[in-house]
């Protein structure tokens, strides 16, 4: 039993009933739809965990966001309309994301909602924000927000997802290391969508998957899982984890000396638990990443990013998930410059047809799914003898070209 | 499914099950002796943890800290003892359990405040890093540091108890303060001094935890669970209880996560539901006790 433990029992019923409850009491008719204000501040809600296990993440989110704001801002606004970033906590709960936004859109009036960082509060909060016809682009993994069933045309998704994620990581790891690969899966959405992504990656390769092991979401003690991963001899241990289970799962591997006997990787390599964990335990593990700060030797729109961030907090760089609060909010703001407004239907059409750069390069929404064409990084982490500055963690040994070859294809989503 | 792989996921457990019995062993304490479930126990258990973080930092060595947390913790939890938990003696099991419940929640935000939300890094130290050949398999030094640190402590424990005279007034003051008071003996401060000896073993836990699970303001959360698990399978109140079920709950996880790792979580309730139905006061719980 864990905080998140909690946490997952009244995401997965108490609450998510309440959602739904609250979202289907929503769906009025079209002409009830409270009109958006077309003049005054753009207002964009930002609906973040700011408290609970994800905050660390949240609160860079936050800080990013408001850096793509000033930015806007500062070059003049859409014809002198400046923006306005109102910042919520959902409280990592999709009853709390739910009502949050219906807040942030009732009475807030706002134009553009963009946040979430868990797959269940998104998704929840998509459920309101396609039901009152405001755009949301939100900024977490989820492959189920691409499909059909949760997709509107108001839905967009900055982030990356699972199965490009993990296919990115996979088609590095597997033909380097080998066949035999053992899962170690936190046992919820987000472990089970990464290991499916590994898994569909696997195909190609003909991996052999020796164990799979399930444990629950927020798990303080890795170590009895060890032994049988370790008699199963596995080229690759995959683990699909998030968070602090990522740092504990990283340090008792190290200290039962599992990398001795395999490569360790994961779908997601986070930099706040590699600065909280230190070298050691993380060095020579793999895993994915929409975005790491060194970037900025190759893309000018990375270091736009680093230098601003850097001068508002204190030679500090963006994380991650922060950056992707940076790129969601930049993403809707130049599309509605693109509109030349907010109206919402000729911003989703500036939208589809925008090509932008916000922080790593080259991206475009795919127009079935509304899914962010974009790179996927795959990271190395770095022994402490690489290692030249606090920040400088990872090495980024490959970086899968955005290509839409890589995402599921619109059939296989369920779209037309 | 070697020989050689149960084996160690045993000894696997029993390393587990020292973390258990190091937690246990100080709420059973208090409640043997003093008859208070102490609620905010797992939050001591955090603070020392930080308080570990807060001594590494300022002499950088790992040996002293495991010194100075016991002893400072310790005396924060007398603080408390002496000005919120002393005022509620004789008014019920249930005035203290609210008390130490409010007390554990400030605690908690308070670290919050002082030391953010973030989680800090705390490395295994220096000598006790990688893994040791014992023949058999490889297992990591700091665990078996681990084990061998309960083992001094039960002894430490038990000489103390069993083979001084404080021990000897402590002991006495649980079976009958009265009668101790009568013949001289100042039972309120006996049991303020439970009550630090109790807190600082939590506190010596969370520090001794740290290394492995990481420094973070909810990592008490799960631990109040697992030691109120343990008490309850050992016995409230029974020191050789909290030892025997700790390693017996550690060694249950670790076994069921070899065969069934979906119900790892829950095999520790299941074995506290099947004790509990045939020992209702758990495996060595004295009658009287919570009746």
């Amino acid at each position: 039993m864990s905080p998140k433990d909690v946490l997952t029992i009244s995401r997965r019923t108490l609450l998510k009933g309440a959602a739904f409850g609250a979202a289907a009491g929503l769906a009025a008719p079209a002409y009830l739809r409270t009109a958006r204000a077309q003049s005054g501040p753009i207002k964009i809600g930002f609906p973040v965990p700011i408290t609970g296990p994800y905050s660390t993440e949240a609160q860079d989110q936050v800080r990013c966001a408001e850096i793509a704001i000033a930015m806007f801002n500062e070059a003049g606004g859409l014809n002198g309309r400046k923006a306005e970033l109102l910042v919520r906590d959902d409280k990592l709960n999709p009853g709390e994301g739910a009502t949050r936004a219906l807040e942030l859109i009732e009475s807030d009036k706002v134009n553009f909602l963009c946040g979430s960082l868990s797959a269940s509060v998104q998704l929840s909060v998509n459920q309101v924000a396609k039901q009152r016809g405001v755009i949301y682009n939100s900024i977490s993994q989820s492959d189920s927000i691409n499909e059909a069933a949760d997709f509107s045309k108001y839905t967009f998704h900055e982030a990356l997802n699972p199965h490009m994620t993990a296919g990115a990581v996979g088609r590095y790891v597997f033909p380097k290391f080998g066949k035999r690969v053992a899962f170690l899966v936190a046992d919820y959405a987000y472990g089970h969508e990464m290991a499916r992504g590994f898994r569909t990656a696997g195909k190609e390769f003909g991996i052999e998957e020796v164990v799979e092991i399930k444990h629950p979401l927020g798990q303080t003690d890795f170590s009895t899982f060890f032994p049988r991963i370790q008699a199963a001899r596995p080229n690759v241990l995959v683990v699909c984890n998030f968070g602090r289970d990522q740092l504990n799962t990283v340090k008792q591997a190290t200290d039962f000396g599992l990398k001795q006997q395999m490569k360790i990787a994961f779908p997601v390599l986070l930099f706040s638990q590699r600065l909280a964990g230190g070298a050691g335990p993380f060095e020579g593990v793999f895993g994915g990443a929409n975005y790491y700060w060194g970037l900025e030797d190759k893309f000018p729109s990375a270091k736009r990013l680093n230098d601003a961030y850097r001068a508002k907090h204190n030679n500090a760089v963006p994380t991650d998930y922060g950056a992707l609060g940076f790129a969601g909010i930049y993403a809707l703001l130049e599309g509605a410059k693109k509109a030349g407004g907010t109206d919402p239907d000729a911003v989703i059409a500036a939208l589809e047809a925008l090509k932008y750069d916000a922080y790593k390069g080259p991206e475009y929404f795919r127009k079935c799914d509304h899914q962010a064409v974009q790179s996927v990084l795959v990271l190395e982490s770095k022994p402490q003898a690489q290692v030249k500055s606090q920040y400088d963690v990872f090495n980024v040994v490959e970086m899968q070209p955005p290509e839409e070859k890589f995402l599921r294809s619109c059939q296989q989503l369920g779209h037309g | 499914m070697t020989f050689d792989l149960i084996l160690l996921q045993i000894f696997t457990g029993v390393a587990l099950g020292s973390i258990f019995v190091l937690v246990a062993l100080g709420l059973s304490l208090i409640f043997g002796l003093l008859t208070i479930v102490n609620f905010a126990h797992s939050q001591f258990f955090m603070l020392g943890a930080y308080v570990g973080v807060a001594v590494l930092g300022l002499t950088g060595n790992f040996w002293v800290a495991l010194l100075a947390v016991p002893l400072i913790v310790g005396a924060i939890g007398m603080v408390c003892e002496r000005v919120l938990i002393r005022p509620l003696y004789g008014r019920g099991i249930d005035y203290p359990l609210l008390l130490t419940f409010g007390l554990g929640l400030i605690i908690l935000e308070l670290v919050r405040i002082v030391a953010g939300t973030e989680g800090i890094p705390f490395n295994t130290p220096e000598g006790l890093t990688g893994a040791m050949d014992l023949g058999v398999f490889f297992f990591p030094k700091y665990r078996l540091f681990l084990i061998a640190v309960t083992a001094l402590i039960l002894v430490a424990l038990w000489v103390f108890l069993e083979k001084t005279p404080f021990g000897l007034i402590i002991r006495a003051g649980a079976r009958d303060p009265e009668i101790v008071q009568v013949l001289g003996v100042d039972v309120s401060k006996v049991w303020l001094i439970v009550f630090g000896i109790g807190t600082g073993l939590a506190a010596l836990a969370g520090v001794l935890a740290a290394p492995i699970r990481g420094v973070f303001p909810e990592m008490g959360v799960p631990v109040l669970v697992e030691a109120f698990v343990v008490t309850v399978v050992g016995g409230m109140g029974s020191l050789l209880g909290a030892v025997i079920a700790g390693l017996a709950v550690g060694i249950t996880l670790s076994m069921t996560s070899l065969f069934y790792p979906e119900m790892t979580t829950l095999s520790m309730f299941v074995l506290m539901a099947v004790v509990l139905i045939f020992r209702p006061r758990g495996l060595f719980g004295r009658a009287g006790v919570l009746d």
